[in-house]
């Protein structure tokens, strides 16, 4: 999950503290009233953890109570039936995801690794700085947007909805993402490692390149990973760029289904039949998810123990 | 020269000794630059041209309408009539529905986890709390559906419209027959609710042991060291995290296409059906009629790009400021 | 096992290590009037030193006074951090490294270096960590089987060979400190270098590593040029044929080094070796 997290909190400060004001209250309130409030706080915050927690609890409960029963052979092998009928599945939506994400991953992973090693190599130079906030803002841009831009770019010169546009708007989504992770774990690299290659007689680029991005590797397909869990489970970029496809397609230049695609149409639709696939879908795709998130935490195991004195 | 001192490494046998080039390693070094700075460069690039995208596309219906646009409420396609009124009106009135919903329990959360949870609790609470972010929207949106919308017009709305003095005004008025801004912002709170929680946990576990223990040695019990000194020292940071999930809010479209109800209208009911700048686009851009139509929409998106901009700008100003100061 | 009193390396005659009565060895690396800076601050001021031929140059000196600024200047790698500088000359066999034109990836394929850390890389097994100088040759380097030829020698010259032969496709971060660091020597020796630079090599070795390490780098002389920078006075001792003394970056005592450490001519050098600084 993306998220900012500052380096450190402040307050203002250290005017007559909040704390010593509060003291000075609190002499003239009771002990007991006080001890009171702070067992009702402590509840109140467990209370506030609960609450928390229940809608996850209720989505997930949800999603296997109606989704598991349409989940058969059938579900990952056909494609759906015409409005209406029951039966039918969403393989070439599950299909159509891979191929989606395939197309993300060709485009975002390699600008992504490129400009986190630019950042990592070119610290504290002014256009790192500005690319480095930048792919922040690039990060908190709604996925809406993303779409907009493949469908002017893309969609709109080619003339018709393609798979290739959707991969592009997702890949531009996962560029921040990879290119943080990148930077991070090329970056915790040792100095030292740099200096031993280079003494070695390696070039710059053989230095990066074999030395130190090999060393960064894990933490870097972690980061790719990561990247692909959030964006395969995106479905507005792709309202505006792959249209999705009620048969079978893997071409780029086509329109192409794609799960959560296929999800929200059926959601919305009235028969009964396509609501149970939409709960089997949205069953699936948490599955995927969760599926590359656990590969994500494999990959960064290390391969080798560590050693020495 | 002795046998094993001749280095292994020979250059060309002429007298250029150690002056001589290995070939390819200055060039490689040249490519390596160049490609690095390219990918880098992409970043700006991208953005610039969803800037330009946006714009491009957005720029009849503005000419059309001119500021107008903004403010008025009139939407009607056949007649080429544009206003996006409502769906400015219902974007921030669902997001603050989602803030006033999801902050107190993030905060709630956040506090539980860094002061009070037992070790052993605190990682696998946390990881359930971050697993809410990594549910995808169109999941929300299902479950929002056939299990929130009904769950809110069968129980919660009832209950609300009944209560006392609250009940009878004009937020609960109006009949609760389904998708409205309540569920939307609901689901929304949900949605944000993480991000929020994410960033105060690591703010609040990051005040220093000496705030906490200065707050203790006065004899403040554990709950008054956290209301008066540890969040108050992590007030910026926990601000931050609340604009994030603010902009987060503000961009969200499958979850609340599919619980709003899309209607074109301002109301101050919280029953009442609306439209939101993200779902307003999502749910017309498929049957825009005629050009006018679809720069209408890109215009909207313009302004959602436009706002999401202001706002984590803002975001990450506050951040940079709370670390700036950290580090002083 | 506790160290043995008498240290295992002879020490050197007082007489030039080349051959009693002989004259000196040829100098292979000679520095002439060497500066350099960090921006505007200057580190190694005009230091002229000639380190010979089949010889182990000790350069010791207390810490800041630039005797490891002065070490990477040899090899060229001082400039490769931002704002570095470098005036002045150095010889490689009569040739100058900082000529216009020469790249300094050549001269550090003739000039080796072990730092103070070891620094396996850690993607690598043993035999690719020690081979790792040899595969940037590409087609004008050795064969698969010649490079294991090499690879088996450096391993046997850094005393690793019978430790690890069984075991050379393993990490070679599996290895205690003490070996990974023999194994960074062994990596440098493997490209067959004309000098070798140490910069205090056993500072993060435990004594009897450091045994191992010293008896090795006595033992290289034989073939090469050494240069070691230490900040222990009895390594210095105990392993070079020649010692120079540096302080806030200028040379100030250049001599054998017994006669150094037994009969020096500057006041600042005995100051610092009877340990009244430093």
């Amino acid at each position: 999950m993306a998220t900012m997290a500052p380096a450190k909190p402040s307050g203002r400060g250290p005017r007559p503290s909040g704390v010593q004001r509060a003291a000075a209250e609190r002499t003239r309130t009771t002990l007991g009233r006080r001890r009171v409030v702070n067992v009702v706080m402590i509840a109140v915050t467990l209370v506030a953890a609960v609450v928390a927690t229940l809608p996850l609890v209720f989505i997930l409960w949800h999603l296997v109570q109606a989704g598991a029963s349409s989940i058969n052979l059938a579900f990952f092998t056909q494609i759906p039936k015409p409005p209406g009928e029951a039966g039918g599945g969403m393989a070439n939506a599950i299909v159509g995801t891979l191929v989606l994400i395939g197309a993300a991953s060709a485009f975002g992973l390699p600008i992504g690794i490129g400009a986190g090693l630019y950042l990592a190599e070119n610290r504290g130079t002014m256009l790192a700085n500005t690319v480095r906030f930048l792919s922040d803002v690039l990060n908190g841009l709604p996925s809406i947007v993303m779409g907009i831009f493949a469908w002017q770019f893309l969609v709109k010169p080619m003339g018709k909805f393609t798979a290739l546009a959707g991969g592009i708007a997702l890949g531009a989504m996962m560029i921040p993402l990879v290119t943080r992770t990148t930077e991070e774990m090329i970056s915790i690299v040792p100095v030292s490692l740099r200096e031993a290659a280079l003494a070695l007689g390696y070039s710059r680029w053989r230095t990066s390149l074999v030395v130190i991005l090999r060393t960064a590797l894990p933490g870097i397909v972690t980061g790719a990973l990561v990247a692909v869990s959030r964006i395969a489970g995106e479905t507005a970029p792709l309202l505006f760029t792959v249209l999705g496809n009620q048969f079978w397609s893997l071409s780029l230049r086509e329109p192409i289904a794609a799960l959560p695609l296929q999800i929200f149409n059926f959601a919305i639709s009235p028969y009964d039949a396509q609501h149970s696939l939409a709960w089997a879908g949205a069953l699936v795709l948490i599955g995927i998810v969760l599926i590359i998130s656990l590969a994500a935490r494999f990959a960064t195991r290390s391969r080798f123990g560590h050693g020495g004195d | 020269m002795s046998e094993a001192a001749r280095p292994l490494v020979t250059t060309r046998q002429d007298d250029t000794g150690i002056a001589a080039r290995i070939e390819g390693s200055a060039i490689g070094d040249s490519v390596y630059r160049w490609m690095t700075t390219a990918f880098a460069l992409c970043v700006p690039v991208i953005l610039i041209l969803i800037a330009i995208g946006v714009g491009e596309a957005a720029w009849p219906a503005f000419k059309t309408f001119g500021l107008g646009f903004l403010t008025s409420s009139d939407w009607d396609p056949p007649h080429n009539v544009f206003g996006a009124a409502p769906a400015i009106y219902g974007t921030i009135v669902s997001s603050i529905v989602a803030l006033v919903i999801a902050t107190p329990l993030a905060l709630g959360v956040a506090i539980f986890l860094s002061e009070f949870a037992p070790p052993w609790l605190r990682q696998p609470v946390a990881f359930l709390v971050d697993l809410l972010a990594a549910i995808p929207s169109v999941v929300y949106g299902l479950w929002g559906i056939f299990v929130l919308q009904p769950f809110l017009r069968d129980r919660v709305m009832p209950f609300l419209a009944g209560l006392p003095v609250v009940g009878k005004s004009a937020l609960f008025e109006g009949p609760a027959y389904g998708p409205s801004m309540l569920g939307a912002g609901l689901i929304l709170a949900i949605m944000v609710l993480p991000f929020i929680s994410a960033v105060s946990r690591e703010v609040l576990m990051a005040v220093p042991r000496s705030q906490r223990e200065a707050a203790l040695a006065l004899g403040a019990t554990k709950w008054e060291m956290i209301a008066d000194a540890v969040v108050p020292y992590a007030r910026s940071g926990i601000i931050g995290g609340i604009i994030l999930g603010l902009g987060r809010a503000l961009g969200e479209t499958m979850a609340v296409t599919m619980l709003i109800g899309n209607v074109h209208q301002i109301s101050a009911s919280l029953f009442a059906p609306g439209y939101t700048m993200a779902s307003l686009i999502a749910n017309e851009f498929a049957e825009a009629t005629g050009d006018l139509h679809l720069s209408a929409l890109m215009a909207v998106g313009a302004v959602l790009f436009v706002l999401t901009l202001i706002v984590n700008g803002i975001a990450r100003w506050l951040v940079w400021r709370v670390s700036r100061e950290a580090r002083s | 096992m506790v160290a043995t009193e008498s240290p295992r390396v002879p020490r050197p005659t007082a007489a030039t290590p080349a051959a009693a009565g002989s004259a000196p060895a040829r100098v292979r690396l000679d520095a002439k009037t060497l500066s350099a800076f960090f921006g505007a601050a200057e580190v190694v001021r005009g230091v002229s030193l000639p380190f010979r031929d089949r010889e182990v140059t000790a350069i010791i000196g207390p810490s800041g006074c630039g005797k490891s600024t002065l070490l990477r200047c040899l090899n060229r790698m001082h400039e490769t951090v931002p704002t570095a500088r470098v005036t002045g000359s150095i010889l490689l066999d009569d040739q100058e490294i900082y000529a216009r034109g020469v790249n300094p990836i050549e001269v550090r394929r003739h000039i080796g270096m072990v730092f103070q850390r070891p620094t396996p890389f850690p993607t690598m097994s043993i035999r690719d960590n020690v081979a790792a100088g040899l595969k940037i040759l590409g087609r004008k380097g050795p064969s698969k089987s010649e490079t294991d030829g090499i690879v088996e020698d450096a391993l046997r010259r850094t005393a690793l060979w019978d430790e690890v032969s069984t075991r050379l496709r393993d990490s070679a971060v599996a290895l205690s400190g003490g070996q990974q660091q023999r194994l960074c020597i062994a990596r440098a020796l493997a490209t067959r270098p004309a000098v070798l630079l140490l910069d205090e090599p056993t500072a993060s070795l435990d004594p009897i590593s450091t045994q191992k390490v010293e008896e090795l780098v006595y033992e290289l002389r034989r073939d090469m040029t050494v240069v070691i920078v230490t900040h222990n006075m009895q390594q210095a001792a105990r392993v070079s044929d020649r010692t120079a003394f540096m302080l806030s970056g200028e040379l100030v005592e250049f001599a054998p080094t017994n006669t150094l450490f037994t009969t020096p001519s500057d006041s600042r050098t005995e100051a610092y070796i009877t340990g009244r600084f430093g």
